[in-house]
């Protein structure tokens, strides 16, 4: 029996989830097939599909390769653009009761804060008339397979810093840095976004990676390297999420190959405020509500009242 | 949880899964197959090859670590499935023909099972199987061993197409689509890689005239001449 008095509740600024479970950007969509198979209020909050200014059709050829524990995929960022989301998604975002998170990417400066005002201004209109359906934005510096922008941003801080600064001051939203391992220093680069006033980072971004066909020669991939995601990158992810919550004394929220209670409760100890989860939704299609039932059933098995407790503990 | 009832192997490397179960599939639909929990990481999508009161049976062929362990599975071994998923064929008007290359063939049975009349061609690289089953349903079967199956079919006799196999042969059936008279309603069922199958992920996404599709929910079945193969 699971009790009910415990407190799963985290915090990013003035947003408060639910529980720390929040499906990560590009695995989930908007939220709407996922919807169809378990109730969304379950889970702590949604980011959406990574979305740019304007549509892109993302990278041809093959797109997913699947790898021992993990997998390398090569979407491209395939989205509808800001206006189609804000337009036909956000209605949908209206009617859910979870933080709803838009994860916005970009090719240029100018592109991301385009975009960031775009999605403020929606905001504001729709928060003025009652009908809120973006609760923060997720900035996506650290997207391994586009190939102007993206990850570009992700790598040099001084590069980044940039991005970060000039999206802040485009937006009042509540703003989330997405962060790379693939970045010359990820502690580093999540101090500047303290320093640029972002309400917290998330981390990490796939792992960048390849795959070869041996009988054809070549890359099985048309943009030649992928993203590593899944349970393979659960260590350096972990390892990288403790290192930048010793750095920064904004909430981190930790992802990277969570695929059990157990899982997600290491990254609280390493110091997250909240986890994301991505690939374990392709391995269990429930897999939200099956990790928000975890965490409640891990918390009464260990006598844990609070998260806060086991917050950060290493 | 599905109980695995038999698991059979037809020839080289081909395999015939039965689970228990009430499903209530469409010819054409597929189900994202596992028998193991957390590796190999992603389930395979496997299209229906037969359903009934008992189950539903998927004709799979190995070919990688995932179809590997699935044929080492035993009858009381339990897989899980998601679906049924995606579209399946559309209602066959007129004169029909079905044409499989290859594990293609899979979708096939179930779906000829359903029609009063269709004429079914099987192609096949080296070795046939499940001909016997294909002629029990008691339409015409024109089996290809070595060659290209499609090389012996007059789009022009039919009304509704129905295709599935390898790529190269689909790009051929595009092609035959293109100088036909246009008599034919031509339909591609693609067999592309999948993680989340239900719609979410876009690793299966297909360029369509009228953009990006994506093949497990909008698909796997498309019109001829709508999907662009690269």
């Amino acid at each position: 029996m699971i009790e009910t008095n415990l407190d799963t509740t985290c915090h990013i600024g003035e947003v408060t989830f639910k529980n720390p479970v929040v499906m990560a950007s590009g695995t989930f969509g908007f939220g709407r097939e996922y919807g169809r198979v378990y109730d969304l209020s379950k889970l702590g909050g949604i980011s959406g599909k990574g979305i740019t200014l304007h549509p892109r059709p993302g990278n041809p050829g093959i797109r997913v390769y699947e790898t021992p524990s993990g997998m390398l995929n090569s979407v491209g960022l395939e989205n509808p653009g800001i206006q189609t989301f804000l337009q036909e998604e956000c209605l949908f975002w209206e009617t859910l009761d979870t933080v709803r998170i838009v994860n916005l990417g970009g090719g240029t400066i100018q592109d991301y804060i385009e975009g960031a005002r775009l999605i403020d201004e929606d905001s504001n209109r729709r928060s003025a008339a009652g009908r809120r359906a973006v609760d923060m934005i997720e900035l996506n510096i650290s997207c391994p397979n586009v190939k102007a922008g993206g990850m570009a941003y992700g790598i040099k801080t001084s590069i980044a810093r940039e991005v970060v600064r000039e999206v802040r001051a485009a937006t009042t939203l509540p703003l989330m840095v997405k962060l790379s391992p693939n970045a010359e220093d990820i502690a580093d680069m999540a101090q500047m976004c303290e320093q640029e006033g972002a309400e917290a980072v998330s981390l990490i971004n796939t792992v960048s990676g390849m795959k070869i066909d041996v009988h054809r020669r070549r890359s099985v991939f048309e943009n030649l390297y992928a993203g590593l995601s899944g349970p393979a990158i659960k260590p350096i992810a972990l390892r990288m999420v403790h290192q930048v919550c010793q750095r920064v004394s904004i909430p981190v929220v930790g992802m990277g190959g969570i695929s059990c209670a157990e899982d997600l409760i290491e990254f609280v100890m390493a110091g997250a405020e909240a986890v994301q989860i991505g690939t374990y939704n392709f391995v269990n299609v429930q897999a939200g509500a099956d990790l928000a039932a975890g965490v409640e059933r891990f918390m009464a098995e260990e006598g844990i009242a609070s998260l806060s407790e086991i917050r950060g503990i290493l | 949880m599905a109980t695995i009832i038999s698991n059979r192997r037809v020839a080289e490397g081909i395999y015939v899964i039965h689970a228990a179960g009430r499903f209530e599939a469409k010819a054409g639909q597929f189900f994202m197959v596992r028998g193991w929990e957390s590796y190999p990481l992603l389930s395979r999508p496997l299209s229906v090859y037969d359903q009934n009161e008992h189950g539903v049976k998927f004709l799979y062929k190995v070919a990688g670590e995932g179809t590997e362990r699935l044929s080492r599975m035993r009858a009381g071994e339990e897989l899980t499935l998601l679906g049924p998923l995606g579209n399946g064929f559309p209602a066959a008007e007129g004169r029909t023909a079905l044409v499989g290359g290859g594990i293609g063939i899979a979708p096939l049975f179930y779906t000829a099972r359903h029609l009063e009349q269709a004429d079914l061609y099987l192609g096949y690289s080296v070795e046939v199987y499940e001909e016997q089953e294909f002629r029990s349903i008691g339409h015409p079967v024109t089996i290809n061993c070595g060659g290209r199956v499609l090389d012996g079919i007059d789009f022009d006799e039919y009304d509704t197409i129905f295709v599935c196999g390898p790529e190269p042969m689909l790009r051929a059936a595009q092609l035959k689509s293109n100088l036909s008279s246009g008599r034919a309603h031509v339909y591609l069922s693609l067999e592309n890689r999948m993680a989340c199958g239900i719609g979410a992920c876009l690793v299966c996404s297909v360029g369509c005239e009228q953009g990006r599709k994506k093949a497990c929910s909008e698909g796997p079945v498309f019109r001829a001449e709508e999907v662009v193969l690269a």
